[in-house]
């Protein structure tokens, strides 16, 4: 077991507005080791984005809330520590993320050498401007961008170039964790295949930690070492790659979201989707938020909310796998 | 289930050298260039392509919803190519269109029933307006939504019974054919499947024609009888949707499928073929081959003059000069 870098522990965000509030995340909790990868997968809304952006305190300060837990970042809770510190030696500095659409992230009238100079500039005063001209060209080669290219606009690039564009940024700084949110879901198959490909092999060559959010549980199982698995603002299953996908104790979500995707190999005639909707986030029920779904679902989960517990070789939130309702079924 | 019909085959649909291409001041983009299809009465057509390959071009341009560059359109057997949109209306009945994404689709303005409606009013199929309110609820009881969202915005639901929507409104006036354009690709998996079933139970039940154009190769497995696989306006490869797997022929359609993410661990170390380069500009392309510049096989001859399109072995067509000295080598 390696060292932990990142620990999520109980955070809870919520979103307000004038009419509801909004529970985003609930006590959601994981670990990632230095150098570790960690896949974070769910549906739409299931407060993947959230999390993420809880990490990097980038949540909108207007609405969002962060009202409890801790996210410590080598034993020092980020909650606790003034935006500024945060701003200058935290974010970008030791964690990055990249987002979803490199179509967006980009200022559009930014040549793409400014854009990464800016976020060298924050972060390492100490470099001359010969330096920080070398380190751009060094970035740029790294995420397999022609340097004589720098001084381009975004538009001048395709997607999976802005995407290297992107990413070339997120490590200019070398961060020990990157947090990858649906990075390569804006793209096409084969050019997402360059750049997942391309994401593997700087982290292993810079032994970076990731956190890859994404719901294509293809790509987990490609670039992953541990998957923890999102619903409605809750891990409800996490261990590692073969126990979230053939292992024999599996949360009945889990099992659910690998039978709703067509089988490339076998010949399936009907698909089996999962019955219903995630729950309204601003009404949650009392019980497990998956009962009105899950096809094995018990009394006892209507009224008592499974915590995660280790009983079933890894951590699983479900009933079915906790000695105590075991004892109380059998009474 | 449509893969196993076994009615006499006749093409519901067919295009001839089908081209459309767009104005780029002087030049021409070529979008969909020479695709020749052929789509029998009760089975699904998967079209595959990444973005900008022109999938959606060749399915709204068969729909006439784009003016054809060149080529012919058959529908039934009858030449629709140069209708005129007043004589289209007619055939509009018969081929409907289902959309990407149900968020852009839907006026946000109209309710369930005025959008399921809709098509019902333009094509005056309902005489009154109690025979409106029940053919909407049939509609809506097909596709499996709650009659109490029949006064509902398009805002109060979810992406997945949006997407239903738009098929009770496809399915609204009987259609024999309709283009299924990426239905499922803005919905999550477990929403997903929900849409994939009922799409291949009505086509079970009334025996309709789908062209589905999509990027996911799983989907379009699950989903076609007969696949084709388009790159830069060029069908590259057609095959019926198991030879297409197990035997690509195309050295295009063999990065696509091994560039697919797998959902097994087994797999994890498997060395996908990561195909370079990006795909190059289809504004005036030069004779050959669309795909030479980042195909691993490339000769000489794969550029400078236009690939046959052949059979190389039954109901599987190839355009590839490599594919085909192979085929011969045996």
């Amino acid at each position: 077991m390696s060292d932990v870098l990142l620990r999520v522990k109980d955070l809870y965000v919520e979103y307000r507005t004038e009419e509801e509030v909004v529970q985003a995340v609930n006590g959601c909790s994981f670990d990632v080791g230095i150098g570790e990868t960690l896949g974070i997968v769910g549906e739409t809304g299931a407060g993947k984005t959230t999390t993420a952006l809880a990490i990097m305190r980038l949540l909108p300060d207007r609405t969002a809330h962060i009202v409890g837990g801790r996210i410590e970042l080598g034993g020092e809770n980020l909650l606790e520590i003034p935006e500024e510190e945060m701003r200058v030696t935290v974010r970008g500095e030791r964690i990055a993320m990249i987002f979803q659409d490199p179509m967006t992230a980009l200022n559009p009238v930014m040549t793409i050498r400014d854009q990464i100079a800016e976020a060298i500039h924050y972060h390492s005063l100490q470099l001359n401007e010969a330096e920080i001209e070398s380190r751009i060209e060094e970035v740029l080669t790294l995420v397999g961008i022609p340097p004589n290219r720098k001084h381009e606009y975004p538009h001048q690039f395709s997607g999976g170039m802005k995407q290297r564009v992107v990413i070339a940024i997120a490590l200019s700084c070398e961060p020990e964790l990157l947090i990858a949110d649906e990075p390569t879901t804006a793209l096409d198959v084969t050019i997402q295949a360059q750049v997942l490909a391309m994401i593997d092999s700087l982290r292993e060559r810079l032994g970076m930690a990731m956190i890859l959010i994404t719901h294509d549980l293809g790509i987990v199982a490609q670039t992953c070492d541990k998957v923890a698995v999102m619903y409605a603002g809750e891990i409800i299953e996490a261990g590692a790659l073969e126990e979230i996908f053939t292992g024999e104790n599996r949360h009945p979500y889990t099992v659910g979201l690998f039978e709703a995707i067509p089988n490339l190999k076998a010949e399936t005639k009907r698909l089996s989707p999962i019955a219903g909707l995630m729950p309204d986030p601003s009404n949650l029920p009392e019980g497990c938020y998956f009962y009105e779904r899950c096809p094995k679902a018990m009394e006892i989960c209507r009224d008592v909310h499974p915590k995660l517990s280790d009983e079933a070789g890894h951590p699983i939130a479900c009933h079915l796998f906790s000695s105590s309702t075991k004892s109380e079924v059998s009474k | 289930m449509s893969r196993i019909v076994d009615a006499p085959n006749r093409p519901l649909i067919e295009t001839k050298g089908l081209k459309k291409y767009f104005d780029v001041g002087k030049k021409k983009l070529h979008a969909v260039d020479d695709i020749t299809i052929s789509i029998d009465e009760g089975k699904t057509l998967g079209v595959v392509g990444e973005s900008g390959c022109g999938k959606s071009t060749l399915g709204r341009t068969i729909l006439k919803l784009l003016e054809p560059t060149g080529g012919k359109i058959f529908f039934d057997g009858k030449e629709i190519t140069d209708l005129k949109p007043k004589e289209m209306r007619n055939y509009r009945r018969d081929m409907q269109m289902i959309f990407q994404d149900p968020y852009s689709s839907l006026n946000p303005r109209q309710t369930i029933a005025g959008a399921i409606g809709m098509p019902l009013k333009v094509h005056k199929i309902c005489t009154s307006k109690a025979d409106m309110d029940r053919r909407i609820k049939e509609l809506m009881d097909t596709v499996g939504l709650a009659q109490r969202l029949v006064n509902a915005y398009p805002h109060e639901l979810d992406g997945g019974r949006r997407q239903r929507v738009g098929v009770a409104r496809a399915l609204a006036c009987n259609p024999r054919f309709i283009v299924c354009d990426e239905p499922v690709s803005a919905l999550d998996v477990s929403i997903q499947a929900q849409i994939l079933n009922l799409l291949m139970d009505i086509q079970e039940e009334m025996g309709l024609t789908y062209m589905f154009v999509t990027h996911d190769m799983s989907v379009v497995k699950h989903i076609s009888d007969e696949i084709i696989v388009m790159y830069m306006g060029h069908c590259v490869e057609k095959a019926p949707y198991d030879e297409l797997f197990s035997n690509p022929l195309h050295p295009y359609t063999q990065a696509l499928l091994s560039a697919i993410p797998v959902p097994d661990v087994s797999m994890k170390f498997r060395q996908s073929k990561v195909i370079r380069g990006e795909v190059s500009s289809p504004i005036d392309p030069p004779p050959g081959c669309r795909f030479a510049n980042r195909c691993e096989y490339v000769m000489e001859e794969c550029t400078g003059q236009d690939i046959p399109f052949k059979e190389l072995s039954p109901n599987h067509h190839v355009a590839c000069l490599y594919a085909e000295k192979r085929h011969n080598r045996g």
